[in-house]
């Protein structure tokens, strides 16, 4: 089966990497993975994604296709012939992932940042709080999604799982970072198992980033101000 | 049958308003159109939308879909032996996506910023519109449609401002027309649609729905 000239810009400690990353790996693509400098952008970069300049870009015989989630549906539609269906084929179904996903990028992860960016106790309850809630309604969304099999996508890792399960690697670091658990065995027990499933998935185990190395890694991004 | 779609929105909407009317429009699907003031949390709205309570909400057969673009790959799925919206080859589709993703995300903040506040705010909100608009008529270039030949999903997208565009002119004190010669052409042409104009509420209409809002938020 010809793929044609397949490759990923990106980086080890990227979510949105990580998520072209595991489409590529479901689909059993091979790929150059060109990986990023931190702080410097590779010219390759801002050619090929001039508007926002940013991780990952998939580039797919010079075609470049860029925006995490749109580069996972590419992948299934590109490449369809390939491996199981990452979206659902229903068009509700379909949808419905959408919906989560775009709420994982947009509510979730916002606030699951603004615990790294918190100044003081009070900005860092106030965001634990937050993320707390929207993880409620993910495992809601997981139920529902889900119904009665491993993961949100049915029987196999799909859209919505690499949507949210690509930040399992951070969602640890974070818990560390604010001492505080925010994947509760008792408060959300359908996502903790689903955590678990998926990490271990063949597909997506090595990809995940070890947390000491992310951890450092953290403490460069998001530096804390000095008391 | 009517009843089979509902389509729960906001004459004045910004929410890229119009975009899931002329999507419906396009495909010839009749509905059920259901004006809801998002400030008014009706418990249909909150019963449809728990998560944003929102519009624009889309009820097919009882079941709700949200977020203007997702209702627009729906409306293209579950219709799809009329009027493709979204090209078939996935890289056309992925490039329609993406600039789907930046109307949708880069749009909404400078645009109600432009119109909504003054001072300084308003300085910085112009100045990003104005880069974004640029943008989009660089993008546009010479084709007759975001898509190229055919109207689809970015057309749609874009559109769905339109009726604000007045507003953020006047308020904003620029000329579309004078700088985006391109896209001001491209909106003629999407004016010639009959799914557009039936779906876009007057501009006047609007520019004096701002007025009052303007004048509610402290920018009048």
């Amino acid at each position: 089966m010809v793929t044609g000239d397949v490759k990923l810009i990106g980086s080890w400690a990227s979510v949105f990497v990580m998520r072209a990353r595991i489409a590529l790996n479901l689909k059993s693509i091979s790929y150059e993975f060109l990986q990023e400098t931190y702080g410097t952008k590779s010219e390759l970069l801002l050619k090929s994604n001039p508007v926002h300049k940013k991780i990952p870009v998939l580039i797919h015989d010079d075609k470049p296709v860029c925006e995490s989630n749109i580069i996972v549906q590419y992948i299934d539609e590109a490449w369809s012939s390939y491996g199981l269906s990452i979206l659902p084929s229903q068009p509700y179904d379909r949808a419905i992932a959408r919906f989560w996903a775009a709420y994982v990028d947009d509510k979730w992860f916002i606030a699951l940042r603004s615990i790294l960016t918190a100044r003081g106790e009070e900005e860092k309850k106030a965001a634990i709080a937050e993320v707390e809630e929207r993880t409620d309604h993910l495992e809601k969304a997981f139920i529902e999604c889900s119904n009665g099999k491993p993961f949100f996508n049915g029987d196999h890792i799909g859209y919505l799982d690499i949507a949210l399960g690509s930040f399992l690697g951070w969602w640890k670091v974070v818990e560390l970072d604010a001492n505080h658990i925010l994947l509760d065995e008792t408060k959300t027990p359908s996502l903790f198992q689903w955590a678990e499933r998926f990490c271990n998935d063949p597909d997506v185990k090595p990809l995940m980033p070890e947390t000491t190395k992310l951890a450092e890694f953290a403490r460069k991004l998001f530096p804390k101000p000095q008391a | 049958m009517t009843d089979e779609v509902i389509l729960l929105d906001y004459w004045p909407s910004m929410f890229g308003m119009g975009t899931t009317k002329i999507a419906l429009a396009e495909k010839g699907v009749a509905y059920e159109y259901k004006e809801t003031d998002p400030r008014v949390k009706t418990s249909l709205l909150i019963e449809t939308n728990p998560i944003h309570k929102k519009i624009p909400v889309l009820i097919h057969k009882g079941k709700q879909i949200c977020e203007p673009l997702i209702q627009l790959e729906y409306i293209d799925e579950v219709w799809s032996d009329t009027y493709p919206i979204l090209p078939s080859d996935p890289y056309q589709k992925a490039q329609a996506r993406f600039w789907g993703a930046f109307i949708d995300k880069k749009f909404y903040d400078p645009s109600w910023k432009v119109w909504g506040t003054t001072g300084e705010e308003q300085v910085t909100a112009k100045k990003e519109l104005l880069e974004h608009f640029k943008t989009l008529e660089t993008e546009l270039g010479d084709k007759t449609y975001y898509g190229g030949d055919v109207f689809g999903f970015v057309d749609i997208a874009l559109m769905g401002y339109y009726s604000w565009f007045k507003a953020i002119e006047k308020f904003g004190e620029f000329s579309i027309e004078a700088e985006f010669p391109k896209l001001t052409q491209w909106t003629k042409r999407c004016l010639e649609r009959d799914s557009v104009v039936n779906s876009l509420a007057d501009s006047d209409k609007i520019v004096e729905y701002a007025y009052v809002l303007r004048r509610k938020l402290g920018a009048e």
